[in-house]
């Protein structure tokens, strides 16, 4: 049996045509209308409410819960100061990611983490020795995305918090109405947006009052479908789609480090011992070999493949889901892993990983499609991540 | 007056205008575009007509925008943004209403409800609107070649052309021809039997012309339309976030960034010539600017007997554009309003709001609307295609406020004893009195109306007769023969002064392909 999230009494209804998706064990919408073309359009231009409820998601206290997390992930979790959001991947001792999250600092000895995967074993295996208390609490508390340039108008009218000055990556423990919520200016879209976390019990509520105080701001409830083309606009990696844990591979090759992810970034060089230190630095010294990038594909190449079969470019309205190969000079130089028509950009978009050197920006790689059941490859251009970055998102 | 300062001066700021401005910079000219009024677009623009509520004056929606163009471009990045438009619903007078969705399993079982027999053949009649547009959509990206030249370039256009033709096959080709010369009313009757079905499909035929649905010829503006259903696999279709007028803003940016420099408040009295040469522009603040070659993106009455002078023109160029029919047939009506209307056929807040309402609920009463036209008068009761941007865009209006977009038609140019204020209010009021037939709550919810009639259109945005696709988009005035014959390749006889507007091929709503081709061929001539 699949679990409902704490949403589902007012999402249910809205999911007309039973596109109902499994997330983590959760039965969720993929869309509310028949397509999400008009779920993602709020994200880009209005205001959209995302159920992210099966977030893995647990809470970490006592004397050395900074210092758990510290071990556990690749950024210095001693400088995430109170009411400050990190974005980390964590890894295993030879460097491969075993998933991403983030880590929020709620509290001097209290930090709340998230995750795509089940962590509990990890977690305790890593405290060994530590004074610390592990909850998951993923079913307690449920988590509503609002995202898009409305979104702080919106919020702004029910919250008592000084959502203007709560700058990107950092949340604030507030209400909603009278609901008792953590804000954080955080997404999964790359747009303006903050998730709401609250007590499963108040979900409902909470659901209510954003949706009566955004409706006159074109608020709409979005699916997974709408929140996959935005998350691949704004280069975001996801766990089973993009890469595979470390902890499920079954051979070598399927493993990424995060250098090979494109977060070299949330790879700390100065802190600490931590899991996959050596192995990372090692890695670092000689450079990565693959890279994670984005392919823009070339319309005019895509038009001439479908013309010569008499039709016009397939476009799809949802984002794909597969291992596509990437060619160079005709020989494979790596794969796409996820793809969408950008109904933003106007461009076929897709995340890769080429292996090096072929993922510099404005390398050209060609793309395998099907076209009439059959295999032919379109030109694409390797361009650095995110494909859309608006100033709002941090603004 | 010193040196050229431009390579290029393109007067008007018309989403055209800049186009052509916007290619000629990229290819490395030093370009200005003068505009007029004190913003650009022409007449894609957004206005706060009142305050908190901003409308696309004039043009509402784009379809037909070249995909060429917003790549070439990238005007992605420069804040070209369409969010979908996905339904359209006719409210019938029996209380009843005919809706097409966004999912085409859903409009199917929405027709059946009126017709079985239809809901099948609009699937095939899909098709083979597909097929005729595909096999037209290549002439929209062609310089039109001259039939009657034998120059090479104009032969092998042809040939290329025939060839073109002769690929679709003898049934195609036949419905092709078929689509060129029948009325919409005709063609539709072949197809189809529920009367709210043609007269809603047909009103695509008669936007912008002054033709009714029984008129010869207005089947082909029908294709026109779905040339823009073709690009809706490149989705190019629907609302502009913060109206057309951003577009307008996106294409100026575009152009900015390549290096064009854009004057607005600063209107063009005439072109400057010397020996049959272009060698810049008068302002009508008295101020001379030199260019080497001035493209003119005003309609071709301004282009030809405004801007130059028409005794430097050939006669045949001079009579033909005296010929051209402009012939404004359409007016607009922009409302703010305090609520959502209700329709009585789909009472209450739905995702028909979002979508387009017809005012179409049969071909008789489109032809009706017609006849008043003909005759001189505005519609009694007219076509009208309406749009809430702000339920789409909340930007729009302020919040739980809205705005309502009204493209009505018929508006004749040449109203009997003229246009005035009284008459323009007449019209509003016959707007809201036919829409209030639908929609009994709507005249409560207005706070604000501008009506605009054909001669505001002109008044304002200085188009001719107020059409809005600088002349009408009928068969005689297209192609090669768009302005006029042996001038339909975006020269004119005075040397480096050029034509980008809408008056030449392909023409027509927000598309910009007119003036692409100008730059493509002002480029090609090495200017």
């Amino acid at each position: 049996m699949l679990k409902t999230s704490p949403f589902h009494s007012r999402t249910a209804p809205l999911v007309r045509a039973q596109t109902w998706r499994r997330w983590a064990g959760y039965q969720m919408a993929s869309a509310y209308d028949p397509h999400p073309d008009r779920e993602y359009a709020a994200i880009r231009n209005a205001a959209s409410l995302i159920d992210v409820s099966p977030l893995y998601k647990y809470r970490i206290t006592g004397r050395d819960a900074a210092r758990l997390l510290d071990r556990m992930v690749t950024r210095d979790v001693t400088k995430l100061r109170v009411g400050q959001v990190f974005y980390t991947p964590w890894c295993d001792v030879a460097g491969k990611v075993i998933d991403d999250g983030t880590i929020s600092r709620l509290d001097e000895g209290t930090f709340r983490l998230t995750s795509a995967d089940s962590s509990l074993r990890w977690l305790a295996m890593n405290a060994v020795g530590m004074e610390v208390v592990i909850e998951d609490v993923s079913e307690r508390i449920g988590a509503l995305a609002i995202q898009g340039p409305l979104a702080r108008a919106v919020l702004a009218q029910v919250s008592p918090a000084d959502l203007a000055a709560l700058k990107y990556f950092r949340l604030v423990q507030t209400t909603v109405r009278d609901i008792p919520v953590t804000i954080s200016r955080t997404g999964y879209t790359g747009d303006l947006g903050y998730e709401i976390w609250v007590e499963a019990t108040e979900a409902a509520a909470l659901w209510d009052t954003l949706i009566e105080a955004g409706t006159p701001h074109g608020i709409t409830p979005a699916g997974v479908w709408a929140l996959d083309l935005a998350r691949i606009e704004a280069g975001l990696v996801m766990l089973d789609v993009d890469y595979h844990s470390a902890h499920r591979a079954l051979i070598e090759d399927q493993k990424s480090s995060p250098y090979e992810l494109n977060l070299a970034w949330a790879v700390s060089a100065e802190k600490g011992p931590f899991n996959g230190r050596r192995a990372l630095a090692a890695e670092r010294a000689r450079g990565a070999a693959w890279g994670f990038v984005g392919l823009a594909v070339e319309w005019e190449s895509l038009e001439r493949r479908f013309a010569e079969r008499h039709l016009p470019p397939h476009i799809s309205n949802i984002a794909w889901r597969a291992s596509v190969p990437v060619y160079r000079l005709g020989d494979q130089v790596g794969y796409a892993t996820s793809g969408c028509w950008s109904p933003l950009l106007k461009q076929s978009l897709a995340l890769a990983h080429l292996r090096a050197p072929h993922f510099a920006p404005g390398t050209r790689v060609q793309i395998e499609i099907t076209v009439e059941h059959r295999r032919t490859r379109a030109d694409a251009i390797v361009v650095k991540l995110p494909f859309f970055d608006p100033e709002r998102k941090r603004s | 007056m010193n040196a050229a300062r431009f390579d290029a001066i393109v007067i008007g700021g018309g989403h055209n205008g800049l186009v052509t401005a916007a290619y000629l910079a990229r290819a490395g000219r030093t370009v200005l575009v003068l505009e007029r009024r004190p913003l650009l677009g022409g007449a894609a623009v957004t206005e706060e007509v009142f305050p908190g509520f901003k409308f696309s004056v004039f043009s509402y929606v784009v379809s037909l925008l070249r995909p060429e163009i917003i790549r070439d471009l990238n005007l992605p990045r420069h804040g070209l943004q369409i969010l979908p438009l996905e339904s359209t619903v006719t409210p019938l007078d029996n209380g009843d209403y005919l809706a097409s969705w966004a999912d085409p399993d859903e409009t199917r079982r929405e027709l059946c409800r009126h017709s079985p027999h239809d809901a099948d053949a609009a699937v095939l009649f899909g098709r083979v609107m597909h097929h005729m547009a595909m096999a037209v959509k290549p002439i929209l990206g062609m310089v039109p070649p001259d039939p009657t030249s034998l120059s090479p370039a104009d032969v092998m256009g042809f040939l290329r052309l025939g060839g073109h033709f002769r690929s679709l096959g003898a049934e195609r080709f036949h419905a092709l021809h078929k689509l060129m010369t029948m009325s919409s009313a005709d063609y539709l009757d072949e197809w189809f039997e529920f009367d709210p079905l043609k007269a809603t499909k047909s009103a695509s035929g008669i936007i912008g012309t002054f033709l009714g649905p029984r008129s010869p010829g207005s089947a082909y503006v029908l294709l026109h339309h779905y040339m823009g259903e073709i690009d809706g696999a490149f989705r190019a279709w629907g609302f502009q976030k913060g109206g057309t007028g951003a577009i307008s803003e996106s294409i100026a940016r575009a152009a900015q960034a390549f290096g064009a420099t854009i004057r607005t408040g600063a209107a063009v009295e005439r072109v400057l010539t010397r020996d049959g040469q272009a060698t810049g522009v008068a302002l009508e603040s008295g101020e001379e600017i030199a260019a080497k070659v001035v493209v003119s993106g005003l309609d071709p009455r301004l282009t030809f007997t405004k801007l130059v002078e028409p005794k430097q023109l050939p006669d045949d160029l001079v009579e033909g554009v005296r010929r051209y029919k402009f012939r404004g047939s359409s007016g607009k009506v922009n409302l703010a309003l305090d609520g959502l209307p209700d329709l009585t056929c789909l009472p209450g807040v739905g995702p028909h709001l979002r979508g387009a309402i017809s005012i179409s609920p049969s071909l008789a009463y489109l032809e009706r609307a017609y006849d008043d036209a003909k005759y001189g008068e505005f519609s009694s009761h007219p076509y009208m295609d309406i749009v809430i941007p702000s339920m789409i865009d909340p930007g729009m209006a302020p919040p739980g406020k809205h705005v309502m977009s009204i493209f009505v038609q018929y508006a004749p140019y040449a109203l009997n004893g003229g246009w005035n204020d009284a008459k323009r209010e007449a019209f509003g009021d016959a707007v809201v009195a036919t829409l209030a037939r639908y929609a009994p709550n709507l005249p409560s919810r207005i706070l604000h109306r501008q009506v605009l009639t054909p001669a505001d259109v002109e008044r304002i945005t200085g188009l001719s007769e107020g059409n809005i696709f600088q002349g009408e988009l009928a068969l005689q005035q297209l192609f090669f023969l768009r302005p006029v014959p042996a001038w339909a390749k975006y020269r004119t006889p005075v040397g480096g002064y050029w034509q980008c507007g809408a008056g030449t091929h392909p023409g027509g709503g927000i598309m910009g392909g007119s003036g692409r081709l100008a730059a493509l061929e002002i480029l090609k001539e090495g200017a």
